[in-house]
């Protein structure tokens, strides 16, 4: 008998805080799967959001550098200008990306920064108990969207891919989700591209990666895959958002 | 090298060019424009040099905490309300034990205020400005020659103690042109290396830098190292200036810009007999408690001069725990005060105390 | 025909029953007694069977939805 599963060696023993079903902690082992299967962990460099996933370097066994919330993308434009030649990585939640930090991912994306950012989408602010975050969609009960998310109230969730994608230096983006095996692999997959992407120097890759959060959404880990399928992807529809490696040359 | 009469602004980018900074990151904002300017040139056509226009001063300070992190010498410069949203930043710098520089060329304010120079970011320098326990080094050069000098040496500092350093100007420094001679550009693999910084965990393990210590215990004993790190830094890096102090029975307590119209105003009132003396603090923080505490034993009198509504002379008074008389005049918001009108000023307060 | 074997580490698991919920046989349900953290961990029904009376085919899809990292599984 072969083993054929394991933990991958750039994942740490230790054993993650996030609550059962998290899909951080999916999301962490297929980095770390990634960083194994392409050699890359003596040469990467990650930076973990304020949220859930602060504690990302008691997992990754790879450097890690933290940012104020929001900021990690000026932090990743910094690491990776010094040092242009490392693997560079942003991993940030909804509000980390698409409220505080809008500005900076923007701008990374569109002065075209070599890193990569994996985005992991879970539609509420977790880590502070379940308030509403720029991805919470219409209708979804929050603590700071009593009675369901209200468009005259409470605004319109937002896009952050589709919106990234407009920035001319952005060169992949994917929706993925890790919502059922199929679903992880191709996560895993969607991973790798951007880690590759960057490793020829092409430009600012992005994965958004739809994520349960069954502690603030209220629900059981199953449900809560469920609720991806039947709710989110139709306000966040998976798939390759931008894809110009095929056009685009290396500039170096 | 010969003296070159050069733009303070520019003389900022320079000296940091020639200390080994080779990462700059910063927003436009007047008085200082003409130092993001020089970096842009001047990286460009520096071997390794990167130069970014952020998309706020928010994210320049993030830039410069990614890149101290990696182990570059990084700068980033602003004035007043560009310096206020630099500060989660700072606290961050000074919290992940990481170098920076970081100029401030102050202007009018409070709120967006105006483009004249002021000194009315004393506070915001010197008592940390953002969040938490943390001091960083303040430097205020007064002349075009202590842009350089100062700016040179705040890299060395920065990187020997692991903290930021804020060089303090103001508009007129920045723009005022002076000659300046510059040291010698320091070759980037003669700076000291960094076994801290985050390169990739290769031939090591892997190491993380943040700031998040959850654990009471753990927060309180890295505050105390902070502690630690701060009175070592206040016991060897407090510098300041005295000018006509031997006989003087009035003192005259002023940095920067102020400090060279008070010089000024002192050569005026000598002129007329009246024995009046100037301590110029360097470092702002950590401040020369000690030597206006050792010039208070023999002239009791001071006069505070800044130009802001009373900032630097808190840390006179608490310099002199009672032991001294302190008298401030300052005029905030911009103006500059003449020579002539700050000597009529101390004219007026050496009668008063009836020290003829 | 391929046969397989999976080992839960049970003071790893949380119960989030995503394993249960993937695996085509059916062959994973929480036990009886907690863990240290408190919770009924997934325990692999098959395993006291020998090889030729298992119904795991070492597919893994438990393996790849555990976010614990808990499962290893081995294929002949």
């Amino acid at each position: 008998m072969k083993k054929v599963f394991s933990r991958p060696k750039s994942l740490k023993k230790a054993s993650f805080h996030y609550c059962p079903g998290c899909g951080h902690s999916l999301i962490h082992r297929l980095i770390a799967e990634v960083i194994d299967e392409m050699n890359l962990q003596e040469r990467t460099i990650g930076v973990p959001p304020a949220g859930c996933a602060v504690l990302a370097y008691n997992y990754l066994d790879i450097d890690m550098g933290e940012a104020a919330h929001g900021r990690a993308a000026a932090v990743a434009t910094g690491l990776k200008r010094v040092l242009p030649d490392r693997v560079v990585f942003t991993y940030q939640g909804d509000g980390d990306i698409a409220a505080i930090g809008t500005a900076e991912t923007i701008h990374a994306a569109a002065r075209g920064e070599k890193f990569t950012t994996i985005f992991v989408n879970n539609g509420v602010y977790g880590m502070t108990g379940g308030q509403m975050a720029p991805t919470t969609i219409l209708g979804q009960h929050t603590t700071t969207s009593p009675g369901g998310r209200n468009e005259k109230r409470d605004g319109y969730p937002i896009r952050l891919s589709e919106m990234v994608a407009i920035a001319e230096g952005s060169v992949y983006i994917e929706r993925t989700a890790v919502n059922s095996p199929a679903h992880i692999l191709k996560t895993k997959r969607a991973i790798a591209k951007a880690f590759q992407v960057q490793l020829e120097g092409r430009g600012f890759s992005l994965v958004e990666v739809l994520s349960p959060c069954p502690t603030n959404w209220k629900m059981s880990p199953e449900r809560s895959w469920k609720w991806i399928d039947e709710v989110m992807t139709v306000h966040f529809p998976l798939g390759v958002i931008k894809d110009t490696t095929k056009e685009k040359k290396d500039d170096h | 090298m010969p003296k070159v009469l050069m733009r303070g602004n520019h003389i900022i980018g320079e000296a940091a060019v020639r200390a080994g900074c080779r990462y700059y990151f910063g927003y436009p904002i007047t008085p200082q424009n003409e130092l993001a300017e020089y970096m842009a040139e001047r990286l460009s056509k520096t071997e390794g040099g990167v130069f970014i226009q952020a998309e706020s001063e928010v994210a320049a300070i993030n830039m410069v905490i990614g890149a101290s992190m990696a182990g570059g010498r990084a700068m980033t410069s602003s004035s007043s309300p560009g310096i206020s949203l630099k500060q989660e930043g700072i606290s961050f710098l000074s919290a992940l034990e990481l170098p920076a520089v970081i100029v401030n060329m102050t202007r009018g304010g409070p709120g967006l205020g105006n483009i004249a120079p002021a000194q009315s970011d004393y506070f915001q320098a010197t008592r940390g400005g953002g969040h938490g326990d943390y001091r960083n080094i303040v430097l205020a050069p007064s002349s075009g020659q202590e842009l350089a000098n100062l700016t040179f040496e705040a890299f060395d500092l920065a990187d020997r103690y692991r903290t930021p350093v804020m060089v303090l100007g103001d508009g007129m420094l920045g723009q005022m042109m002076e000659p300046v001679e510059f040291q010698a550009e320091v070759p980037l693999k003669k700076l000291p290396a960094k076994d801290w910084a985050l390169t990739g965990a290769k031939g090591r393990p892997s190491r993380f830098i943040r700031s998040l210590l959850l654990d009471p215990v753990e927060e309180e004993e890295h505050n105390w190292k902070l502690m630690r790190k701060y009175e070592k830094i206040a016991k060897e890096e407090t510098r300041w200036e005295t000018f006509l102090i031997e006989d003087a029975r009035m003192v005259v307590v002023a940095f920067g810009t102020a400090a060279r119209i008070a010089k000024g105003a002192i050569k005026r009132v000598r002129e007329q007999g009246l024995k009046v003396g100037l301590i110029r603090p360097i470092s702002l923080w950590p401040f020369p408690f000690k030597a206006i505490r050792d010039i208070a034993k023999r002239a009791r009198h001071f006069f505070v001069f800044e130009m802001n509504m009373g900032q630097m002379v808190e840390d006179v008074k608490l310099a002199l725990e009672g032991g001294g008389d302190v008298y401030f005049y300052g005029r905030p918001g911009g103006i500059i005060v003449a020579p002539m009108e700050l000597s009529r000023v101390i004219t007026n307060q050496y009668y008063q105390k009836r020290l003829l | 025909m391929p046969t397989g074997y999976i080992e839960i580490d049970p003071e790893l698991c949380k119960d989030c029953k995503l394993c249960m919920s993937v695996c085509p046989h059916h062959l994973i349900e929480s036990s009886e007694r907690l863990n240290e953290k408190g919770y009924r961990p997934a325990s692999f029904i098959e395993n006291h069977l020998k090889r030729d009376e298992r119904k795991c085919t070492g597919c893994a899809l438990c393996a790849i939805s555990c976010p614990e990292v808990a499962i290893e599984v081995y294929r002949a």
